[in-house]
């Protein structure tokens, strides 16, 4: 990287410092690029830091589970990638249904026997089996479908510790840089922070979460990204006894709760409807009706959570797409262009899959990952 | 005039004399409060059992909590109490509380916060031993069950309240094992001029150290706190300090109650969306507000210690001028000249607790002396030593990066007893001044709220 007297120049200049950005300035460094991070105001703050945690390649579509072992791989060896622990646990996932949806079994039986020829496992149980393994459960709950190998990590922690191996593997990473321009000027792209301050790299990657397209639409690219904040609240310590991350399999957003306990005892609850959130506030507030439905579904799901009390909520900014799969890979229309933003709710597990994809893309011109399902254009229009 | 939707939260002094102002007007105001009885912090109530006289209950303030209490009593029936009510957040003009595990609705078109004070708190090793308590919590323990926290014990901390309460320890028969006040005495004097624009409040606080002194009770003043001693067992056994001479003491006790003045509770008014401002002279921030206790959301007025800590009398002025700005604001007509005479009896109480801010400063540099080992979050386990690995490791110097990277404020209470001095070791490892530390947001609920709130409902 050579900085000149008003500009910053490297291969690879990327938007956005959430866990997509910033993984992927990881694994840009590892081959070798020269990458500048910017990020409008701290490192995985938005929804990559105020996510609910699950590291869950369960009930994902099919197409997108080779990313997602892909990020699971990461995951696993992440204390000697990064250096630092981000409390990733593989404590396993279990995916449960409601005897009023009887329907939702054969969902799980097809789905676990697709899911096998693409290296996730699950182990399907009902009845007893069930009641005796997972005891916690409510009598509603009918049958779950269990991955052993998925599980939960620290979302304050991962988009920063990757930041900060990307730092020390060579990276450029400014925070309280908010890119306002980001433009093609000849064989480069300069980008111009709202300060005046302008990098320049032949490779744009924009990382932009829910804030994606105020900068894509400068190409004349646009999706239709909304925003939205789903509701997470967090019990005060009890001793640990629940290994699994469980959630609620259900076409209701207000049925579709989830819990985590971490190792300190507190459990962690997020779902249910999901609140309003704006781009220009940067925070999203708890909708007070959402944190009671989502008690009153998680007193369904897991009765022995009647005893505790809640000592904090929260929420965060996400950017979702209608048909809730992530904008991932080249743009159709500007060259050394790449975008990976609106994912939709779910993308911390697979975050560190998207940074090394987009890394491997940009370095190599091509990736095993399909990215066919995530077209900039399928949208129409733009 | 159109049915006002106007709602109190607190019954203290604040709260009070604010429902008294709207009642006088022809308003049918609610009034929301935590506690089992009204009367706030000060005045709390003993509960109705409990049959000591007023004299002995509050000394000094009888009268005042007995014309409080008088005045809330004229109030029922014609205000909507909702006592044993917690309001645990805000949305879109509507209170949600909780009484027990009952879910309530409350809206509102005004909005009056006198939700009043803690203790606040700087952390001392040891302090995490069972035995160490809050002034206030030491207080609360004499007032509302009518038993001390130990058989001697050690006041240590700055500000009137360490005096009062040790007064008042000695008074019901306490052994008071010592008074560890870490302001010079010095400060008193240069403090003066401030301190004498309420000479008689002035007074009695003379009175209370020369009565401690007159007991045989030891006082120290410009002490440095080195460690409450003890072991995770037994819980507290003594308090070492460094005297003003720089010489080490230690002081035998089995509790010790703990306390640096006052802060304000803010956290409703933060998730009403009130803008707060630095304030340099106490090193705390506090919400926005005009004189008259208009915040900067519209329809959301602040009154009481929880505006500013003034004190209890100065509480029930700002809660009358509180009402008469938001009646102003909704079209009654007030009158101009109540209105300036109450606002030069707060001015000279602000100008009271500029003098107190001075003589017993809040003692930041403490923060930067705590060793290593000392815990500065109780709830979350967070010590000196993890706070300053965040600062200097990962640049964490913004509050509510520190948090999120520590843990330090995540807990139980959320930082409201931690919070501040947590910033103030974040700015000393830092070298930053500590407003740019900034402070940590608040989030709901503002206290625990069970999962099963609301089951009935279902
Ligand atoms: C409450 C909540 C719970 C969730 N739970 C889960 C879960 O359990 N499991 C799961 O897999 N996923 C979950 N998700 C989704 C997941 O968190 C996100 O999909 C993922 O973090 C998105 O990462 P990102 O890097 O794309 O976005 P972000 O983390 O939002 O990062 C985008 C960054 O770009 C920066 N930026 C934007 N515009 C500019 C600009 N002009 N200049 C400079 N910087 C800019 C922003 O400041 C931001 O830091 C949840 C999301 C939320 C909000
Ligand atoms: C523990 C303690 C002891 C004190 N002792 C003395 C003393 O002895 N002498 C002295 O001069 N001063 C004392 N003070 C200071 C004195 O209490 C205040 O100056 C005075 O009470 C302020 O009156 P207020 O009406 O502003 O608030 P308070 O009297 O504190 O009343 C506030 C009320 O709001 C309620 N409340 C707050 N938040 C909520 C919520 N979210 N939902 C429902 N209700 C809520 C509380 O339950 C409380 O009853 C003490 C302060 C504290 C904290």
């Amino acid at each position: 990287m050579t900085t000149s007297a008003h500009e910053t120049v490297s291969d690879v200049v990327i938007v956005g410092g959430g866990i997509m950005g910033s993984s992927a300035a990881l694994f840009l460094t590892q081959r070798r690029r020269s990458v500048t991070l910017l990020e409008s105001a701290l490192i995985g703050q938005q929804a990559s830091g105020t996510n609910f945690g699950n590291v869950r390649r369960q009930g994902r579509p099919i197409v997108q589970l080779p990313l997602a072992n892909r990020a699971s791989a990461v995951w696993r060896r992440s204390k000697e990638l990064l250096g630092e622990d981000v409390e990733y646990l593989q404590s396993g996932h279990l995916r449960v249904c409601y005897r009023e949806r009887p329907e939702l079994v054969g969902n799980f039986e097809a789905y676990a026997e697709e899911a096998r020829h693409v290296g996730l496992d699950l182990e399907l149980f009902s009845g007893n089996t069930l009641r005796n393994r997972f005891p916690f459960l409510g009598p509603e709950v009918l049958a779950g479908s269990y991955s052993h190998l998925d599980g939960h990590a620290n979302p304050r922690l991962a988009a920063p510790a990757f930041a900060r191996a990307a730092k020390r593997a060579g990276a450029n990473v400014y925070e309280s840089t908010r890119i306002v321009i980001v433009e093609k000027a000849g064989d480069d792209f300069r980008v111009t922070s709202e300060d005046g301050r302008v990098f320049r790299a032949p490779v744009l990657l924009i990382t932009a979460g829910a804030w994606a397209h105020f900068l894509t639409a400068q190409f004349g690219e646009s999706a239709p990204l909304t925003c939205r904040g789903p509701t997470m609240s967090v019990t005060e310590p009890v001793p640990y006894s629940i290994r699994p991350a469980v959630g609620v399999a259900t076409p209701i957003e207000e049925e579709s709760v989830y819990f985590r306990q971490i190792l300190r005892g507190n459990i962690i609850i997020g779902g249910s409807t999901r609140g309003p959130a704006y781009t220009d506030e940067r925070r999203a507030s708890v909708q007070p009706p959402n944190t009671l439905s989502q008690l009153k579904q998680i007193r369904r799901l897991a009765p022995a959570l009647e005893q505790l009390r809640i000592i904090r909520v929260w929420s965060g900014v996400e950017g979702y797409l209608p048909d809730s799969l992530p904008v991932m890979g080249s743009s159709p229309r500007v060259s050394g262009l790449y975008y990976a933003f609106g994912f939709s709710g779910s993308g911390f597990q697979i975050g560190p899959g998207v940074g090394e994809t987009m890394a491997e893309l940009i370095d190599t011109g091509a990736t095993p990952i399909s990215l066919e399902p995530y077209r900039m254009n399928r949208f129409g229009g733009g | 005039m159109v049915e006002c939707r106007v709602v109190i939260v607190g019954a203290g002094p604040a709260g009070i004399r604010c429902a008294e102002t709207l009642v006088a007007a022809g308003l049918r105001p609610t009034v929301i409060d935590e506690g089992r009885r009204d009367g706030g912090q000060i005045y709390r109530r003993q509960p109705e059992n409990f049959t000591r006289s007023y004299d002995m209950l509050y000394g000094s303030e009888a009268r005042r909590a007995e014309a409080i209490h008088g005045g809330f009593d004229a109030l029922r029936g014609k205000i909507d109490y909702l006592p044993e009510t917690l309001v645990w957040n805000i949305a879109e003009r509507q209170l949600y509380a909780a009484a027990g595990t009952n879910q309530i609705m409350v809206p509102f078109d005004v909005l009056i916060l006198c939700s009043g004070a803690v203790d606040r708190l700087m952390p001392v090793k040891g302090w995490n031993l069972a035995g160490t308590f809050s002034l206030g919590g030491a207080q609360i323990a004499l007032k509302s069950q009518a038993c001390a926290i130990g058989k001697q014990v050690v006041f240590m901390g700055t500000g009137a309240l360490l005096y009062l309460v040790a007064a008042q320890y000695q008074k019901m028969g306490a052994h008071v094992a010592a008074v560890l006040d870490t302001s010079p005495w010095s400060l008193r004097l240069s403090a003066l001029p401030k301190l004498l624009a309420q000479p008689s409040v002035l007074w009695s606080g003379v009175k209370l150290d020369l009565t401690l002194r007159l007991a045989g009770v030891p006082v120290y003043n410009g002490i440095d706190p080195l460690e409450i001693e003890g072991t995770a067992d037994a819980g507290v056994q003594g308090v070492s300090f460094k005297d003003r001479n720089g010489e080490i003491r230690g002081v035998a006790c089995d509790a010790v109650a703990l306390g640096y003045h006052l802060r304000p509770e803010t956290q409703l008014a933060d998730l009403a969306r009130c803008a707060f401002t630095f304030d340099p002279g106490t090193r705390q921030w506090l919400l926005q507000s005009d004189p008259d206790g208009r915040s900067s959301v519209a329809g959301v007025y602040l009154a009481g210690d929880g505006a500013r800590i003034r004190g209890a009398r100065a509480a029930e002025a700002s809660g009358r001028l509180a009402a008469m700005a938001a009646l102003h604001d909704l079209g009654h007509p007030q009158s101009a000249e109540i209105m300036a005479g109450l606002r030069r009896t707060l001015a000279r109480w602000t100008r009271f607790a500029q003098g107190l801010a001075q003589a017993f400063p809040w003692p930041a540099q403490q923060a930067a002396r705590l060793s290593d080992d000392t815990v500065v979050c109780r709830c979350e386990a967070v010590t000196a030593a993890e706070l300053r690995r965040v600062v200097l490791e990962t640049d964490a110097i913004e509050a509510n990066r520190a948090k999120a990277f520590s843990r330090v404020g995540m807990g139980r209470c959320q930082g409201r007893y931690c919070g501040q001095a947590a910033a103030e070791v974040i700015a000393h490892a830092a070298h930053v001044p500590v407003e740019q530390v900034g402070r940590l947001r608040g989030q709901a609920p503002v206290k625990p709220l069970p999962v099963v709130i609301g089951e009935d409902a279902a």
